[in-house]
């Protein structure tokens, strides 16, 4: 990789997934850059697109699927790889942890099984290598007697071991980005705070570069450094991440700040975003959370807002939001 | 008036090759008419199995629940009492609590007690509808047709239907969505405010806990280990556990932090350790830990840690800011050693 390359840049990306009344597109024109070493966050609510720009990045997207734009990893433009060329990029260039670790082990294997087995595929290594391997990857997790893990079954293990065994498989051929989809939902906070500090300890000692994926704003401030908020498919704001959720420019960011409990600060009322997410199937012309705006003007109505660089140093798409809020834009 | 009394209960568990398990040891807790209580604690600490015995699905081990003055009898093959529709009950996933193949107007009815008739039933189900947000033409529909939120607030819907005096709510929010999360949340508080229903609301979520709750109560291993009005509860917790709990909950702040790690896994509740409950994962622990400690009165609360008022000493403060949160004890499970960067 030339330097000051980033590991990851996705140019122009459109997803289109096939519907009853021809192509819908779920991913409109997303620009996302991951540096090697980064923590990136990408936040939103359920259906904007967050999972399928994951599952594109591995193409594991469902049949039917038409994808346009670039995406350039490692040097290596993934959209024109054929099937052998993703099978070096997957798990050994990156690789995925998913929300669910129940169903993303197998319950009728052994821990060791399941993580041996992709070592040896994915490093080349014989079996006592291999074995030598996982137990250092297990133990790397935290997860006590390693040795005695991976002769466990996977439901001989609570939510967030398991979550750490998953972990463990997705980081055994050394993957220079590990895209997380909502690995920590599910579990404790507790547990929870366990699963971030391994995430930034992996980054910190092998340069592992994230690109994680949640809904929680406070898991987005604690772990990650820069972010981009997803609505609908787009993205409707991204910068540093402390400065994004301090002082949010756009109003579909703002929203969902309101509609988050805050923990430790004074105790208020939540405040929903009204209306629903628009589906994918709902064209509109203008900006996709227009209709639940409650800055919006008939400007919004009229086009796409473009993505706009902002004076300290984020991309907005909103085009009330410079007057409303004071962010001076670059070349308006 | 207290509408729910919960009394010495305990819950156990048969599990084979394990010996018995005693998922709740012994809890006291009341809920008020009106009141919201909060019961928060780890995966597997027996807040759910505290709230299938509250409201009858499981008969206790031990002690007993009170709704009212009337006590709970565990849900049987006979049909229950029309007296104790005065409990209903709010599941994590409302998907599974409607029936798929029926549609809301049918399973709204159901609810609404028999003497009323004709258009008066009707007119109470378009109340309902209306209470929880939805428009009147979802009632010709089928659970499938709505969100998981929409879904929700249709259980709520459902659980009004009988007028109950007490709402238990495991996990409500969890399956839904920030946004959907907020509706539910702040319906449910107008709800218990406007008709004077207590509701129990667990949740492993402090945060959600902290905008609905008037009290709430620490559950760890099958016992309350903290119980005290949420505000004060989370500004100054004083268990080491409910301390723990805060703070790993990750916050939105300008100089960001990793939430703390608490060191080791919840136990195995068929082993439980011996002494304070809690003495395997505490940085507090000294000799007078190993004997178990009685959940005992403090100023403003109830805790069960010999130690609260030396630690409280230690620690020099007893308020717990965010801003100035200082975290220099490297953990370990995350070996992280965070300085706070204000």
């Amino acid at each position: 990789m030339s330097t000051g390359e980033p590991l990851l840049t996705i140019d122009g990306l459109s997803v289109s997934l096939p519907g009853p009344a021809g192509p819908v597109p779920v991913i409109k024109q997303l620009d996302l850059r991951v540096d090697a070493g980064e923590i990136v966050g990408i936040a939103g609510e359920s259906g904007s697109g967050k999972s399928l720009t994951a599952l594109t990045l591995l193409n594991l997207l469902p049949p039917g699927a038409v994808v346009g734009g670039s995406i350039r990893f490692d040097g290596q433009d993934l959209l024109s790889l054929d099937r052998r060329g993703w099978q070096g990029v997957r798990g050994s260039g990156i690789s995925m942890v998913f929300q669910d670790s129940t169903a993303a082990l197998h319950p009728m294997l052994t821990i060791g099984r399941q993580l041996t087995e992709h070592i040896r595929a994915g490093l080349g290594l014989g079996r006592a290598a291999a074995r030598t391997r996982a137990t250092e990857l297990l133990d790397q997790m935290r997860i006590p007697h390693p040795d005695r893990a991976l002769r466990a079954y996977p439901h001989q293990f609570s939510g967030g071991m398991r979550q750490r065994v998953a972990i463990a498989i997705a980081l055994a051929c050394r993957p220079r980005l590990l895209i997380a989809d909502e690995p920590t939902t599910a579990l404790d906070v507790t547990v929870q705070a366990g699963i971030l500090a391994l995430l930034e300890e992996q980054r910190r000692e092998s340069g592992l570069a994230v690109l994680f994926i949640t809904h929680d704003l406070g898991v987005l401030s604690a772990l990650t450094r820069r972010a981009y908020i997803f609505y609908a498919g787009r993205v409707m704001e991204s910068g540093g991440t402390a400065d994004l959720l301090t002082a949010p420019a756009h109003p579909y960011t703002a929203a969902l700040l309101g509609a988050r409990p805050h923990g430790l600060s004074a105790q208020r009322t939540l405040r929903a975003i009204p209306g629903a997410p628009v589906l994918p199937d709902q064209l509109l012309p203008g900006c996709p959370f227009e209709p639940r705006c409650t800055f919006a003007e008939d400007s919004c109505r009229s086009g796409p807002p473009p993505q706009v660089p902002t004076t300290s140093g984020r991309t907005l798409a909103c085009v009330v939001a410079p007057d409303l809020t004071g962010e001076p834009v670059v070349n308006r | 008036m207290t509408a729910l009394t919960i009394e010495q209960v305990e819950v156990s568990y048969r599990a084979r090759g394990r010996g018995s398990v005693r998922a709740v040891a012994g809890v006291d807790l009341q809920v008020a008419a009106g009141e919201v209580v909060g019961l928060v604690g780890e995966s597997g600490c027996g807040k759910s199995s505290l709230a299938r015995v509250a409201a009858g699905l499981t008969a206790p081990t031990a002690g007993r629940i009170l709704i009212g003055d009337t006590p709970v009898a565990p849900v049987g093959w006979r049909r229950r009492p029309a007296a104790l529709t005065r409990l209903q009950m709010i599941f994590q996933d409302p998907g599974g609590s409607l029936n798929p193949r029926r549609t809301i107007e049918s399973q709204l009815l159901d609810g609404i007690p028999a003497d009323l008739t004709g258009s008066a039933r009707t007119e109470r189900l378009v109340q309902l509808l209306e209470r929880v947000g939805m428009s009147d033409d979802a009632r010709r529909h089928y659970p499938h047709q709505f969100s998981g939120g929409q879904r929700q607030r249709l259980a709520i819907a459902r659980a009004l239907a009988t007028e109950p005096e007490i709402i238990i709510a495991d996990e409500p929010v969890t399956a839904l969505d920030a946004s959907a999360q907020a509706q539910v949340v702040s319906l449910l508080l107008s709800l218990v405010r406007e008709l004077d229903v207590g509701l129990l609301f667990i949740s492993h979520d402090l945060a959600l806990v902290h905008e609905i709750a008037d009290r709430t109560a620490v559950m760890y291993l099958g016992k309350i280990v903290e119980q005290a009005p949420t505000r004060a509860l989370m500004a100054a917790p004083r268990h080491p556990y409910t301390r723990a709990l805060v703070e790993a909950i990750p916050q939105i702040s300008a100089h960001p932090n990793l939430p703390n790690v608490l060191r080791g896994e919840v136990p195995d509740p068929a082993q439980v350790p011996s002494g304070c409950r809690f003495r395997p994962r505490c940085a507090h622990a000294r000799a007078i830990c190993l004997t178990e400690p009685q959940l005992r009165e403090v100023p403003g609360g109830l805790v069960s840690c010999h130690r609260v008022e030396e630690i409280a000493a230690e620690n020099g403060v007893t308020e717990l800011s965010v801003a100035k949160r200082s975290v220099t004890e490297s953990s370990v499970t995350g070996e992280i050693a965070m300085e706070a960067s204000e």
